[in-house]
């Protein structure tokens, strides 16, 4: 690939508010979300039938993520440890250009020039493909998913199912247009034709790199999950293996990933189990005849440490990338993956990406929300996400100068002509004087109330106060009563 | 400083004062539900495998080359890769050498660089042992060996697994036990539970996306 055909390119340069305001325009988009995200949300359901069962494994996978979180330094190093002894590498990496220098190191020390990818998120905050690319390496997505976004200049839209955003005949013209085959919007037919085009790349493949969605501590294990196959081949077909992940996938034992697998793919994708479960502890030992000859993992924080060092927000790290809060949010369903803007779109997006960007670059994040309350209800490891939003808005409006800096970026929406307001109405209804008299006041001038109050009154009337106050009324209807 | 250090150190920092969370798992939780009686598991297995397209024969231990043979015939396959030196590799070399036939038979018998082209591009079956299932949710497990490596079970097309069905267990935390994998796992292991599947294009679910189009599975019923 050259790189004249470098991701990204979905149109970020508007905000927030304008991404949405034309995604909600877009009846296409809207169709293939809102039927995608029904169909998720019912098999999540079918999954979960015994609503008993179902609570008792969400508190289960909640206590083992918040072991996990409590001892993750030492969790960290019995992870490297035991990797280490297996014979894979360990690299740490604070930032993504770290991140990206070291599987950059890897490939050059192997001169490859060809790159498979697995799934992996985190490869996609690092904007790996971008990288490489930009060094004249190919590095080609192989999830079906993946490939199909990444051969139309885009990112995913989802985290489980990348061009969700996509129907079929979208993607018969893109094969036809960028593949040069016969146009059909067969999906069997356009799964093979992807098949053959991948197969070869995983053949001429010099590294394959992919992601990790559990990292056993106790046995030095990478367990990966997926339907395709791709995993698979990405981690054992190239000789050279390299798994990037954050550092908050470890868990302690073996045993901790059975409920743990349940509950995502239960919640993912409404199955039992995924097509292969891939348990990775080493590369090929020297009377094996496949494998990889050598397998790296990069540990990558990217502003995970900030999340950590709260413990309300350390929660976000609970997070085993499910989707599920994205398939029931019903502003996400609405506007779609693409309007967030970063890596990670949805419920789990807002409450994460501050911490990796900075709330100054995603200052609408916090308040993309109604609050409704079904992100936290679906997620798997009870993450208060509704919670974490107010306290991502409340970190939001921090006078800059504020003494306690918990989020980088933080106060992006600080105002002093709001603060100076809610101030005022603090004092005004702390005050009986000032609040009887603003009382008068409102009752009696109400004609003179505004009939333009910003936003408010694009989608409502306006407020008009009482002519009496409620207080005033009781008052009344108390003295009646008394005169009985 | 390192970003090792670094990380640990700031991890560390914020964990300032706290003690670790007990570890209160709950066996119970993944196992009752996942208890089957001997004579659940089979149906239970074949249910959940049969709902993702895996195709199950029920055989015995001595006459399942002789289905094997067929179900290759069936299929125009012209050959398949084995495992000679294993005991079900020589059973179906004994049946073959009295069936001549029969399909080719080919053997992962040297590294994978060495006929690596061959391996992609003219094998289109396999068939490999498995140490076992789990009733609970419909996976065999398979634990790549020299004899029977890791791309065995998964570039060909089609893919033949031996089930002993004794050897048929209720969940995946039973598995993790009985085995010991605790202290000490093998270079890869590997649940499989069905033929390679996405289903990434408007949620259509599609079978063959990059490992076997074809899952079969022979249960020996040798109890």
């Amino acid at each position: 690939m050259s790189t004249s055909t470098i991701i990204p390119t979905v149109a970020v340069e508007e905000d927030f508010r304008t991404r949405a305001h034309n995604a909600l325009g877009d009846q296409q988009l809207r169709n293939n979300f809102r039927t995608a995200m029904d169909s998720l949300m019912t098999k999540r359901a079918a999954a979960f039938s015994d609503a008993h069962e179902r609570e008792h494994l969400r508190a289960l996978g909640n206590a083992i993520k918040a072991r996990a979180l409590s001892k993750l330094p030492d969790l960290l190093e019995q992870l490297e440890q035991n990797l280490t002894r297996n014979g894979v590498t360990v690299h740490w990496a604070e930032t993504v250009d770290e991140a990206n220098g070291i599987v950059l190191s890897i490939i050059r020390a192997h001169e490859a020039r060809q790159v498979i990818k697995g799934k992996s998120m985190v490869s996609e905050e690092m904007e790996m493909n971008h990288f490489l690319e930009a060094r004249d390496i190919e590095c080609l997505e192989s999830d079906m998913g993946e490939y199909i976004v990444q051969l139309d200049h885009e990112k995913p839209s989802h985290i489980i199912m990348p061009a969700i955003h996509k129907n079929a005949g979208q993607v018969a013209s893109l094969f036809h247009d960028k593949l040069g085959v016969e146009y059909t919007k067969d999906v069997d037919q356009l799964i093979q034709i992807g098949r053959r085009v991948l197969r070869q790349k995983f053949f001429e493949a010099d590294i394959g790199v992919s992601g990790v969605n559990f990292a056993v501590a106790e046995t030095g294990t990478l367990l990966l999950v997926e339907n395709e196959g791709n995993g698979r081949m990405t981690t054992t077909v190239p000789p050279v293996h390299i798994a990037v992940t954050g550092i908050e996938k470890v868990v302690e034992n073996l045993r901790d990933v059975v409920p743990l697998l349940s509950l995502l793919t239960r919640s993912a994708l409404g199955i039992p189990i995924t097509t292969y479960v891939n348990m990775i502890s080493g590369p090929r030992k020297e009377h094996e005849l496949d494998g990889p000859q050598e397998v790296h993992l990069v540990l990558l924080d990217n502003g995970r440490s900030q999340a950590f060092a709260d413990s309300e927000l350390r929660q976000t790290l609970n997070c085993i990338r499910c989707g599920a809060c994205m398939n029931h949010c019903p502003v996400y369903t609405r506007i779609g993956g693409h309007t967030y803007g970063e890596v990670y779109p949805g419920p789990i997006g807002k409450i994460i990406t501050p911490h990796m960007v900075g709330l100054a670059k995603v200052p609408d994040h916090p308040s993309a929300s109604s609050l409704c309350g079904a992100c936290g209800e679906v997620c798997p490891v009870k993450i208060p996400i509704p919670a974490l939003l107010r306290r991502l808005r409340e970190e939001n409006v921090k006078a800059p100068d504020a003494p306690h800096q918990v989020m980088r970026g933080q106060g992006s929406k600080y105002s002093r002509k709001e603060r100076f307001i809610w101030n005022a109405w603090a004092k005004l209804n702390s005050s009986p004087r000032l609040y009887r008299l603003f009382v008068l006041c409102a009752t009696r001038l109400r004609a003179l109330t505004p009939n333009n109050v910003g936003p408010w009154t694009q989608n409502h009337s306006a407020p008009k106060p009482a002519a009496r106050s409620l207080h005033d009324m009781a008052r009344e209807h108390l003295a009646k009563q008394g005169d009985r | 400083m390192s970003a090792k250090q670094n990380i640990l150190g700031k991890l560390r920092k914020s964990l300032t004062g706290t003690t670790p969370i007990a570890d209160n798992f709950d066996v119970e939780l993944v196992t009752q539900p996942y208890t089957y009686s001997a004579e659940q598991r089979i149906p239970q297995l074949r249910k959940l495998m049969e709902a993702v397209h895996t195709e199950i024969h029920l055989s015995t231990a001595e006459d399942w080359p002789v289905l094997l043979g067929q179900l290759l015939r069936d299929r125009q396959l012209p050959s398949l890769l084995i495992a000679p030196t294993t005991p079900h590799g020589q059973q179906i070399a004994q049946h073959w050498s009295n069936n001549p036939d029969l399909p080719t038979l080919k053997s992962y018998d040297r590294p994978m660089e060495e006929w690596k082209a061959e391996l992609f591009n003219d094998t289109p079956a396999s068939l490999t042992g498995t140490l076992g299932a789990i009733a609970a949710t419909g996976s065999l497990i398979l634990w790549p060996t020299r004899e029977e490596p890791r791309l065995m079970s998964l570039v060909p097309t089609v893919h033949f697994a031996l089930l002993k069905a004794s050897q048929i267990r209720d969940n995946f935390y039973q598995v993790q036990q009985e085995f010991e994998w605790a202290q000490g796992m093998p270079t890869n292991a590997l649940l499989v539970s069905g033929p390679s599947k996405t289903a990434d294009i408007e949620q259509v679910l599609a079978y063959g996306a990059h490992g076997p189009k074809d899952l079969v599975v022979l249960i020996l019923e040798d109890q």
